[in-house]
């Protein structure tokens, strides 16, 4: 399958290459271990096989096939058809890394701006080309600080309002590391908005704080006291942004960030149960020559023309081997490119509508849920975005079950990871979702009160 | 002319896709957390079509040519796997939803780990890293973890031939091992007196990349193996080559511990101008309880009858979640594809074509250019592009050259090893003629090289952009076009 040679062409080469059979190219494996009899279905045609995933694809439900209100990181939003068909161009998804940039300027340009449009968004002086995801970019902050005060400032702290599987891989990426301390996201320290437990364990060992912007609850804290705290003793400031929701917020390089990351999932890509998706990561100028991963720069060609490269190589892997500033090789190349599309497209007047839909919505629908019996807002007097905690009677298992059956994906049963939040559920709207939808959420939510 | 940036297509009052007004009650915005400009373009929709268009024809890319980089394996992608990745029942689910309500996702993610297991002779497979860079990252979190957890703390010797991937010691170097290189003998393989001397209780491991950069499979791996067990390291196998190998050998067969799989390289998902990749690892049996948190498991038994519940479970020894929910979804819906379209037969004629098409151009080129060594080849090959009669002419001007022919050049500079390299990699799917066709040109460049050097030195000629400086890039660092109207609202 795939491999076009004739018999004819095998003849032929293997008599340049001046063997018999092709098995003799393989002499150098060990016999015993050649030719193991892999037990794998018998292949599929082309046809069968897209039979196939068609009925795998069948097995699951959607949400085309229910109304979602979840979140927690990871929003449906609306995709214009523009982008999946710019990105199925042989020419963008079948090249690689531009290695080589006469023949790769498409792939470099559109990193460029790329950069610029995260640059713009945030408000950040320097982007790079990406990062998995947004709890890689996570980890790759907390990367960035340690090494910034050369491992003597042994302090990380992480807000416990930041998205818990973020903070996971932060762990899971330092834990080789014993003297460095992660700490401020303990049950004691907690989510009170304002901050003050948090703030007051910023000292001038600290060598970042990662707050979260909306937070994970949604919310819209306050952080300039707690960013003025840190820079006062000297440490950096990390934000994990929601880009939807700089759409009308104030960016967090305007707010004093000195890097903002995030997930890019909500920029024009799919849910795709949980991936590919695309980190993004930027940084005050300051801190461009600490920055991991790829960067694309401008310059002029061999007769003066504008051209675009991968610069600053030399923090990099291929290069500088054990000495990098990171391992990062392949990134999310495609899905930045997804991303330029989506802001492009919609464009200044498009990406605000977008944010004010979300936002508009969210509060028709927390306002609504509140009104009933049974149920209310965990942080009522507080600004929040496009996602809210809901606060139930009942256990949220109880819940989010009544309304699977009928047809809702109710959101995200928070007593999991937060035990300080039992009966929680938290909600997530989009532009996508309708007053209808909404309205018939309540209708069904009364229900389990009356059950 | 330069095609012009999104920023300079903007037009203040523009617009491209729009949505409709709100059908709920207004809410006034949360005062003081509201920003005063929101600089984004403001271009049309056929203008942004044409742009991103436009700019992609400045690509080369593996649907318009040959495209030999060596260590990448750029192959066909085939277009059925686009289309099924983008199926709704696939591309609409979210991933926190009831497992319930995710069946067809979580079963093709088990098979896919099946696959992997069998294919590779493993015990466990981990799909959550997101690239063969993060697998590395994994499975070297899963060796320090090991060493741990047995009190081996003084295990932080981490060995890694000079010939490996440069992602290889920048993984090991992140979680503080000591980085020791180790030297090639004159075949090309690990210089076995050279692991000898350093195979003591410090030992944390050895990262083999088996067939290496050179092409060649190495022919002391079993005493590799053997020599880095008894000493209590571990052996990590970078799968970025499993290519040559797929239906012919199993790594795990011969006690590799720990292998990653670069899934955007041997099981045909694309490349994407630099990633989303895919670098699931495998593990051997008593490493399963250290894979991230979660793996994907059959939670209920099925029977006659019902189909099994597939879920998820929690390895006992964790290292933890490399990064969020449970891999690159996507890319394994397409991986499934093409594994379940080859089958056995067509995943050892993957690696038998891969390894014919590669000595076959290995046979053509090497009497013109410097075969440093002179073996039979697996997938890939490595020459000097380095001639002393024409001392002015690089690797670098031959890969230049290559694209006045309109073909991709190979990998050069890669590995070290091999003075002025360039490293073929030309793939199962590309036919006799197209090898041809780039061996000729090969075979034309060197004799530009004596009679007319000027042309490789200004090449390439004909591309979008000539060459370019790139220590103004470095100098300038501008990373960024801006806008150039006032913003404010």
């Amino acid at each position: 399958m795939f491999t076009p040679h004739t018999k004819n062409d095998v003849e032929v080469m293997l008599k340049t290459i001046g063997v018999e059979k092709v098995e003799d190219l393989f002499k150098e494996i060990p016999k015993e271990f050649r030719y193991p009899d892999l037990n794998l279905a018998p292949r599929l045609t082309e046809m069968e096989a897209a039979a196939e995933l068609e009925n795998i694809a069948s097995a699951n439900g959607t949400t085309k096939d229910f109304i979602s209100f979840l979140g927690a990181g990871v929003y449906d939003h609306y995709i214009p058809a523009a982008i999946d068909n710019l990105l199925q161009r042989g020419e963008f998804y079948t090249a690689y890394t531009p290695y080589q940039p006469e023949i790769s300027q498409g792939t470099l340009q559109a990193i460029f701006e790329y950069q610029s449009l995260i640059c713009r968004l945030t408000a950040m002086d320097v982007s790079n080309a990406s990062h998995y995801d947004g709890a890689t970019a996570a980890a790759e902050a907390v990367i960035l600080a340690y090494g910034h005060f050369r491992s003597k400032r042994k302090k990380v702290l992480l807000s416990r309002a930041v998205n818990p599987e973020y903070r996971a891989t932060i762990r899971t990426y330092m834990q080789s590391d014993s003297s460095l301390l992660i700490l401020g996201d303990d049950i004691e320290t907690g989510i009170e908005p304002d901050l003050k437990k948090l703030i007051a364990q910023i000292d001038n060992d600290t060598a970042l704080v990662l707050v979260q912007y909306p937070d994970f609850f949604g919310r819209i804290l306050d952080y300039k006291e707690l960013i003025e705290t840190a820079h006062a003793h000297g440490a950096l400031v990390a934000m994990a942004v929601n880009p939807t929701a700089l759409g009308l917020l104030t960016p967090p390089g305007e707010l004093g960030a000195d890097i903002a990351l995030g997930e890019g999932q909500p920029l024009g890509i799919p849910l795709s149960y949980g991936g590919p998706y695309l980190g993004f990561f930027a940084v005050k100028s300051a801190l461009l020559r600490k920055i991991a991963g790829r960067l694309v720069g401008e310059t002029i060609d061999a007769e003066g023309k504008l051209a675009y490269v991968l610069t600053l190589t030399a923090r990099e892997q291929h290069i500088r081997r054990e000495k990098a500033s990171s391992n990062i090789c392949s990134n999310q190349g495609l899905l930045t490119l997804a991303a330029t599309i989506y802001l492009s497209i919609l464009g200044k007047h498009g990406f605000k509508q977008v944010a004010n839909l979300c936002y508009q919505k969210a509060h028709y629908a927390a306002h609504q849920l509140a009104g009933i019996e049974g149920f209310s807002l965990l942080n009522e007097d507080l600004p929040f975005f496009h996602e809210f905690v809901l606060k139930s009677e009942q256990p949220v298992e109880q819940v989010l079950d009544h309304l699977l059956q009928h047809d809702i994906f109710g959101g995200y049963d928070l007593s999991k990871e937060y035990p300080e939040l039992e009966n929680c559920l938290m909600l997530a709207v989009t532009e996508k979702m309708t007053r209808e939808n909404i309205d018939y959420l309540c209708d069904v939510l009364e229900e389990v009160d009356h059950a | 002319m330069p095609e012009p940036t999104i920023y300079d297509i903007s037009v203040p009052g523009r617009k491209g896709v729009t949505f409709p007004e709100p059908d709920v009650p207004q809410t006034a915005l949360p005062e003081g957390f509201i920003r005063e400009k929101l600089p984004l373009p403001e271009v049309s929709e056929l203008e942004v079509v044409r742009h991103f268009t436009h700019i992609s024809q400045n690509n080369y890319a593996i649907d318009l040519g040959f495209y030999p980089l060596g260590s990448c394996t750029m192959k066909y992608n085939p277009k059925i796997n686009e289309a099924v990745s983008r199926l709704s029942g696939f591309g609409a689910t979210h991933p926190l939803q009831p497992i319930e309500s995710v069946q067809g996702n979580l079963y093709l993610m088990y098979a896919v780990q099946e696959m992997l297991k069998e294919i590779a002779g493993f015990a466990g497979v981990t799909l959550m890293p997101a690239a063969g860079a993060h697998g590395e990252l994994t499975g070297t979190l899963i060796i320090s973890k090991y060493h741990r957890d047995r009190g081996d703390h003084q295990r932080t010797r981490m060995l890694i031939p000079d010939s490996a991937h440069g992602t290889n010691p920048a993984s090991s170097a992140m979680l503080g091992f000591d980085i020791v290189p180790l030297p090639s003998d004159e075949n090309g393989n690990v210089d076995i007196e050279a692991l000898k001397a350093l195979c003591d209780d410090k030992l944390a491991g050895l990262m083999l990349t088996n067939p290496n950069t050179l092409g060649l499979f190495d022919e002391n791996v079993v005493e590799v193996i053997k020599l880095v067990h008894e000493s209590g390291g571990l052996v990590y196998g970078d799968g970025a080559n499993m290519n040559a190998l797929l239906g012919v050998f199993r790594p795990g067969d011969i006690g590799i511990d720990i292998l990653h799989f670069n899934i955007h390289k041997t099981f045909s998902t694309p490349h994407g101008g630099g990633g989303p990749g895919s670098g699931p690892v495998a593990v051997a049996e008593h490493l399963v309880e250290y894979l991230p948190d979660p793996v994907v498991g059959i939670i209920e038994e099925g029977d006659s009858e019902t189909a099994p519940l597939y879920g998820f479970i929690h390895p006992t020894k964790t290292i933890g979640r490399v990064k969020t929910f449970y891999g690159h979804f996507g890319i394994l819906v397409r991986a499934f594809t093409y594994i379940s379209m080859l089958g056995k037969e067509g995943l050892r004629d993957v690696a038998e074509k891969a390894v014919l098409n590669a000595n076959y151009l290995q046979e053509k080129l090497k009497g013109t250019y410097t075969l440093p060594y002179d073996r039979h080849c697996m997938h890939e090959f490595v020459l000097e592009g380095f001639w002393k009669d024409v001392p002015g002419v690089h690797a670098l001007d031959i890969a230049k050259r290559l694209m006045d022919y309109n073909f991709h050049p190979p990998t050069n500079y890669f590995p070290l090893i091999v003075h002025e390299a360039l490293m073929i990699e030309p793939t199962e799917t590309e036919a006799l003629e197209t090898l041809d066709r780039f061996a000729d040109a090969m075979l034309k460049i060197a004799d530009e090289a004596r009679t007319n050097p000027e042309l490789l030195h200004e090449a390439p000629h004909n591309t979008p952009v000539r060459r370019c400086d790139e220590l103004k890039a470095a100098k300038d660092l501008v990373f960024c076009c801006y806008p150039s109207d006032d913003w404010s609202d």
